[in-house]
């Protein structure tokens, strides 16, 4: 089987999602909840480069994928403070205990 | 070839990021997927963005990753998630059968390395409005998480502050 790099790239894309969005799905630690995002944001950001080397216009879309490296290190960064901050007032990192309304 | 070695690697390391049971190991797997992503991104022409990704995915964040496990501490919680897993798997695979569907007829275009106006024309010039857009993220980003890793700080100095 002969794959063409931009199959590849495309497998690569929706592999990245898939297991982002699984782990996403079924984790309840906060800390992998961040780390399934990460994984789902580099999907996107080799997507952005794909579609701009396929459109012609790699620029547009290296420069999009930069203000998503930004975006996604924001979002680690307040993430795992967000989750140090609910192991020092809950105690845990489980996301079944944040949910104290429904008690 | 090299395209398929990559491939390999980033499914790899992406689902060991997952499937790994400790938090550390994680977060070093996934500083494995990221290190696969800049080579895919550097195979694809964007050198600029390979470095930065590269530097700031497989550097920065699993410095931020192993830092806040130490603090937050490497907990076991039950292996028992929210909705069940075959229904995560059918929401998956619906997921990535929308984006195949969309895609797919694309892939027959061959990949080029086209010369356009440039990373930095394009950066510094046509898409300012993104960089004062990263600005803002960056000074909203420091001041939250100076804010969240103080609070805790604050409220122990007010208590003492009081009991004087």
């Amino acid at each position: 089987m002969n794959l063409s790099p931009a199959m590849i790239v495309f497998l690569a894309v929706i592999g990245l999602f898939g297991i982002g969005l699984y782990c996403l799905l079924i984790t309840r630690n906060l800390i992998r909840v961040v780390i399934a995002l990460q994984i789902m944001v580099k999907g996107a950001m080799l997507a952005l480069i794909f579609t701009g080397q396929l459109n012609s216009q790699p620029s547009l879309g290296q420069s999009m994928a930069l203000t998503v490296i930004v975006a996604d290190t924001i979002l680690a960064v307040i993430g795992l403070a967000l989750a140090v901050q609910v192991k020092r007032h809950v105690g845990s990192l489980d996301l079944k205990d944040l949910s104290s309304l429904k008690r | 070839m090299g395209y398929v070695i990559v491939l390999i690697g980033i499914l790899f390391c992406a689902f060991m990021a997952v499937r790994e049971k400790r938090l550390i190991a994680s977060a070093i797997w996934l500083a494995g997927t990221s290190a696969f992503v800049a080579i895919m991104m550097y195979l694809l022409g964007a050198y600029q963005i390979a470095v930065i990704e590269l530097s700031v995915g497989a550097g920065l964040v699993t410095v931020l990753f192993v830092f806040a496990i130490n603090i937050a501490g490497d907990e076991p919680i039950p292996n028992l998630s929210f909705i069940p897993k075959q229904l995560a798997i059918f929401f998956v695979l619906l997921a990535l059968l929308i984006i195949g569907w969309q895609v797919i007829p694309l892939l027959n275009i061959p990949i080029q390395f086209h010369q356009d106006i440039g990373f930095q024309q394009m950066v510094w010039g046509n898409r300012k409005v993104d960089l004062y857009l990263q600005i803002a993220m960056i000074f909203t980003g420091v001041v939250s998480m100076l804010r969240l890793l103080t609070d805790e700080y604050q409220t122990r100095i007010s208590q003492k502050e009081i009991h004087e």
